[in-house]
């Protein structure tokens, strides 16, 4: 088999992949259309006029949005979708079939970042429009890049998730770790004292750190410190999660 | 091993828990030929296939593809696998799935031919999950054929397909074998054994008790089974020549005979008060059945 080939098994794997996940209303709805829905909601409906006086407010509902839309798409698409298929036998077959190593990951590690750049878009189009939130082009791409690459950490999460639950049990578990861990975090409001000092045990605070500091507001800590405990979340994660699978597959 | 095999397990052992899969299995499948693997439920059919593509491994033995171990990704680029219980995503139409499992293998059929072999031109754009259970059962066989293989694994293909679609699939198959593929196909269905097979192996609790062309296997069939109300004992008839096998249910006595006219009339001269007769050819199962209790005895 040629490289090209085998790189375009890759490319093909992720085009039906994305294109999968497109058109399960289930899934596409919520993450591709909430994020942007509920930024107007509270930094237009509801605090915009808080918003038009404290620019640095601005910036932090649309990175808080913009945060909370990146996650989903890759703790549920893996979490729920990886559990249900290691249920089904849809693994099994893909092991069967000559597919390219781990293929079907990276093609979803890709459609998550599709759709986080898709959030992205979206929350920064309505933010930049509606919210009178200003950036440049350089805070922009800088913005949509974290974004993008800010998927990558809640993949190795849902994996880790939906390497060790049951397909039926998937959707519940991984919603028992993202709606805390997205208020823990302290994207959308001041925490507690006793809260805000273990936020950054959580990824989306660090991504959101980030995120803010791409976008030109000023952030506690160094931005390569926030990647760096990001990257090692990540790894932590798809560790936890390759050990399972392996596991799993050595006993048959 | 001998080099023209495609595919063999040599002494495959396999357990799960208590429970034997493989005792012992040597199996073989030779270039350009169907072989049927037949076994009731439980006999090891779909672990012989795991140990072959790589899914299982073995407790003891070993499993070969192509002369080389079936975990490499270069062996597996030389098969076709059709699985009994298969999901594919439900939102991939049924040519994008094609697509997608052609561009696994090196030089595939391009989809338009496979849509045309699988019959499937009409319902190209169909959504998977929108298909009956006998069309996703020929997507999969499509998925099956895409890269063309030189060796193709069907496990229960025709399991739940309607007369037509089961005679289209064999039509597709005897092609594939004719243009030189190999296929190894478990199956329920004696008569698909029959109408498409080489040869046959019969599997019981993990271990090839026959194996033979189809003519020897129809042979194996002809026993016929009789059963009857009678005061006769399983070991009043257990001696009689012709007689292969005997049993007691619901009070009737069972037996399996190749002669049975002879040993009926025997059974009416020992005792004339006999009732309830009947005589069936027999099945499959009681084949199986006789087939193990020789194996056993």
């Amino acid at each position: 088999m040629t490289a090209a080939r085998l790189l375009r098994a890759y490319l093909v794997e992720a085009k039906y992949e994305s294109l999968r996940m497109l058109r399960a209303p289930g899934f596409a709805i919520p993450f591709l259309g909430l994020p942007v829905m509920l930024y107007l909601l509270f930094a237009v409906l509801i605090f915009g006029a808080a918003v038009r006086s404290e620019p640095l407010a601005g910036k932090a509902l649309f990175t808080a949005f913009a945060v909370m839309g990146v996650i989903g798409p890759g703790m549920f698409g893996f979490g729920v979708i990886v559990a249900m298929e290691r249920d089904q036998g849809y693994l099994v077959l893909k092991r069967a079939l000559p597919m390219p190593p781990a293929a079907n990951f990276v093609a979803r590690m890709l459609m998550a970042m599709i759709f986080a750049a898709l959030v992205m878009i979206s929350v920064a189009v309505a933010a930049l429009t509606a919210g009178h939130v200003a950036l440049t082009i350089g805070e922009l791409l800088a913005t949509f890049a974290v974004g993008v690459a800010g998927a990558l950490p809640f993949c190795a999460m849902g994996l880790a998730i939906g390497a060790y639950v049951s397909g039926r049990a998937a959707a519940a578990v991984v919603n028992l770790v993202y709606l805390p861990m997205l208020h823990l975090s302290g994207l959308f409001y001041p925490l507690p004292a006793f809260l805000q000092s273990i936020a950054p045990i959580w990824p989306p605070y660090h991504l959101n750190r980030l995120a803010l500091a791409a976008a030109g507001a000023p952030v506690r800590g160094e931005a390569a410190t926030h990647a760096a405990i990001l990257v090692a979340e990540t790894l932590l994660f798809g560790l936890i999660a390759v050990r399972r699978l392996d596991k799993e597959e050595r006993r048959r | 091993m001998p080099d023209d095999s495609l595919a063999a397990l040599e002494g495959a052992r396999k357990q799960y828990g208590k429970i034997v899969a493989l005792d012992g299995l040597d199996l073989l499948v030779r270039p350009s030929e169907l072989l049927a693997v037949l076994g009731p439920n439980g006999a090891g059919k779909s672990t012989a296939i795991g140990l072959l593509l790589g899914l299982v491994r073995p407790d003891g033995g070993r499993a070969r593809l192509l002369g080389r171990s079936p975990q490499l990704l270069d062996t597996r680029r030389e098969i076709g696998v059709m699985m009994q219980e298969v999901f594919l995503a439900p939102e991939l139409r049924v040519g994008e799935q094609i697509d997608l499992v052609a561009s696994y293998y090196p030089a595939p059929l391009d989809a338009a031919t496979v849509l045309a072999m699988t019959h499937l031109g009409p319902l190209a754009d169909r959504p998977y999950g929108k298909l009956s259970g006998g069309q996703k059962r020929q997507v999969q066989l499509a998925i099956a054929v895409c890269g063309r293989p030189r060796l193709l694994f069907l496990d229960e293909p025709t399991a739940g397909l309607d007369l037509a679609a089961r005679e289209l699939m064999w039509a597709l198959l005897r092609r594939l074998v004719d243009e030189g593929a190999s296929i190894l196909l478990t199956t329920h269905y004696l008569e698909e054994a029959e109408a498409l097979a080489d040869r046959v192996v019969v599997l019981s609790k993990g271990r090839a008790i026959s194996s033979g062309t189809v003519g020897e296997l129809r042979a194996l069939v002809t026993r016929k089974q009789i059963r009857c109300a009678t005061r006769l004992t399983v070991a009043d008839v257990a001696g009689w020549p012709d007689v292969l096998g005997a049993d007691v249910d619901h009070e009737r006595l069972f037996i399996t005979t190749h002669a049975a006219e002879d040993v009926v009339r025997r059974l009416l001269g020992a005792d004339p008060g006999l009732a309830q007769l009947e005589v069936k050819r027999a099945g499959l199962a009681e084949a199986f059945r006789a087939l193990t209790d020789e194996v056993s005895a």
